[in-house]
């Protein structure tokens, strides 16, 4: 059954283009200074990105679990070619946590513990009892997924640990264009890596200059930053043991602390948003996915 | 190959059916299909109808129950299997794995297709549906080459069908919640994407009329310039300075010229999109797809039967999305 004493903290994986150098760093200061229990790490959005990064992740690993967290690879979410599938089939076998986030990769992982990603579409008690029985003992719903409804979902199905998407800009769509190259007069095959420029998205405004949506190369993401204002004893009423901060380039160490505050009781959900607001966040905050509404909006939670 | 066409109406039914359809796909009135508007789909009387119609005239009838059922109202979802079944459906069409397991477990002879929704893009994935559920059939995402859909027809033991002709979803299908982030309402959600609720048309100073989707501004025509429905990724946007069309132009797939490659790369089924179209939409697409697809397999020229489709086009704007590389 699910340990719910204390809320945990967990790191979602980087769904931006940052360089090794970047991601070595960033890591090394989260295995130092943050409260974090769980650090999901590895390429989600773009194979073509691998090869850069590829080379850091043991020592990154190593890292973070010297520093006593548990780390956990997250998977590709639309893998198409054979290298990217080939990937997929290697991590299934890995001695170590996974995430995963496409379909492909359930029958290679069968039988071994998974989490369950929120790029998978998992929207109901039946979908999740199905994945549990083939392994998933975590699962992260989909961002767009009402509070109620994973409430629901928890209450039906309560051998799943589950973690909420809590923090950051929200991951709204996959495509097979890339929208980074579009956007520079480039094609997907000769892309030059250009969303490395955007560490935090390439923000897309209305044409009434709204901040609205963000692209990150085949991804597009919310123009808002999604944070969830909801307190542990409510998480603990609907069986949420883990809130999930998504990484951007504000200082996610300082984030994680306002968030590990707010969740030890020591501010309200107020506070937690002024603290938010108040560092250099990509955009305004947003909640409505919590309480069934439109994503970009921003409403009062339950206390 | 299987020409698939679509149906909103029962006279839209009848219409593909008349025109030469070899499968109709349909949903019923409520929130377990993806084209979830009013006015549109099917009592199960209607379906029982229908199927009759088309089964007297050669063709089949595919039922969609391809949104992803909502916690704790599974129900609503089982009964539509169970519906679609009782009304003599040849096959339901279904993304979610409850759906899908409801749909086995209980109808084993009940022939599955797996949506579009469900995003199963890799030999890995079918294989999985295919395995599990006894899905006979893949609804290809719209993210493939031709070239990548002939490697994966060699790779898997199920049918393909692909979308050769209608609206064109940018984002992977299934994969995309741009629309319930600015109206709370989305494909995967509630079966809806850019809901007309949602949208208004005001003027600006200028007199450009904007189109707005949940508030946000997507879209503006000048005076006297036809208005196009606001679907959120064919709307304008500013990004880097520039505005315009960041995603894709308001375009529609037409994959027509496309239709020996697909055929040599092993696809079975070719589906046209559509199923909030007006009959005579209907029959005219279907009728032009079912002389191109006779001329095809017959050697015959199909030029004609590929020019009388141009003018279904929207704004006659057309592309062959996914299936060329160029385009990504």
């Amino acid at each position: 059954m699910r340990d719910l004493s204390r809320i945990e903290l967990a790191l979602g994986p980087c769904l931006f283009n940052w360089s090794s150098e970047r991601l070595t760093d960033f890591y090394k200061r989260i295995a130092a200074e943050a409260d974090i229990d769980r650090v999901y790490l590895g390429e989600v959005v773009c194979g073509k990105r691998m090869p850069f990064t590829d080379a850091i992740w043991p020592d990154v690993i190593e890292t973070l679990t010297r520093a006593g967290k548990e780390v956990v690879l997250s998977s590709l979410a639309q893998p198409v070619n054979k290298r990217e599938r080939e990937i997929l089939r290697q991590q299934a076998g890995y001695d170590m946590a996974i995430e995963i986030n496409d379909m492909s990769m359930i029958p290679a992982r069968c039988g071994t513990a998974f989490t369950a990603g929120p790029f998978l579409n998992v929207y109901n008690e039946a979908t999740l009892a199905f994945l549990a029985d083939r392994g998933a003992s975590r699962w992260c719903p989909p961002v767009e997924l009402p509070l109620a409804s994973i409430g629901r979902i928890s209450a039906l199905v309560p051998e799943v640990a589950i973690e909420l998407f809590a923090f950051g800009r929200l991951p709204l769509a996959l495509s097979s264009r890339c929208y980074h190259a579009r956007a520079h007069g480039l094609r997907k095959d000769s892309c030059q890596f250009i969303c490395d420029r955007d560490p935090d998205g390439m923000d897309v405004a209305t044409l009434d200059g709204r901040r609205f949506l963000a692209a990150n190369g085949i991804q597009t993401l919310s123009g808002s930053v999604h944070f969830s204002g909801v307190a542990s004893g409510q998480l603990r009423a609907m069986g949420i043991g883990s809130v999930r901060l998504s990484p951007h380039t504000v200082d996610m160490v300082e984030v994680s602390r306002d968030f590990r505050r707010f969740l030890d009781g020591g501010s309200d959900a107020e506070e937690l948003a002024a603290n938010l607001s108040a560092r250099d966040l990509p955009g305004p905050l947003c909640n409505g996915y919590l309480s069934g509404d439109a994503g970009w909006t921003t409403k009062a939670l339950p206390v | 190959m299987e020409l698939v066409c679509p149906a909103g109406t029962p006279a839209a039914l009848r219409a593909a059916a008349d025109a030469g359809a070899d499968a109709i796909y349909c949903g019923f009135a409520n929130e377990t299909n993806a084209r979830n508007f009013p006015g549109l789909n099917f009592s199960s009387d209607e379906l029982t109808a229908g199927v009759s119609y088309a089964h007297a005239r050669g063709a089949k009838v595919l039922v969609a129950i391809n949104t992803f059922a909502r916690a704790g109202d599974i129900g609503i979802w089982r009964r539509a299997v169970d519906d679609a079944a009782a009304c003599g459906a040849d096959a339901v069409i279904a993304a979610d794995i409850a759906v899908l397991d409801h749909a086995a477990t209980r109808h084993p002879d009940l022939r599955l297709h797996l949506s579009v929704q469900a995003a199963a893009n890799t030999p890995e994935a079918i294989r999985f549906y295919s395995e599990t559920f006894g899905v006979r059939r893949v609804v290809l995402p719209r993210v493939l080459t031709v070239p990548e859909i002939a490697a994966l027809n060699r790779d898997i033991g199920v049918e393909t069908e692909v979308f050769v002709f209608g609206g064109l979803c940018v984002m992977t299908e299934g994969r995309c919640a741009l629309s319930s982030f600015a109206t709370g309402k989305s494909p995967n959600l509630t079966g809806v994407c850019s809901p007309p609720e949602d949208v208004d048309y005001r003027e600006d100073t200028s007199g450009n009329l904007l189109a707005r989707l949940g508030g946000f501004t997507i879209d503006s025509f000048e005076a006297g310039q036809a208005a196009g429905y606001p679907t959120l990724c064919k709307g304008r946007f500013s990004a880097m300075g520039k505005t315009g069309h960041l995603f894709e132009d308001p375009v529609s797939l037409n994959a027509f010229e496309l239709l020996a490659d697909l055929s040599k790369a092993g696809v079975t089924a070719l589906k046209i999109e559509g199923r909030q179209r007006g009959k005579a939409y209907i029959s005219g697409v279907v009728k032009a797809f079912r002389q191109a697809v006779d001329s095809l397999s017959g050697g015959a020229d199909p030029t004609a039967a590929i020019a009388a489709l141009k003018s279904f086009s929207e704004g006659g704007q057309q592309t062959a999305g996914s299936y060329k590389k160029t385009w990504r």
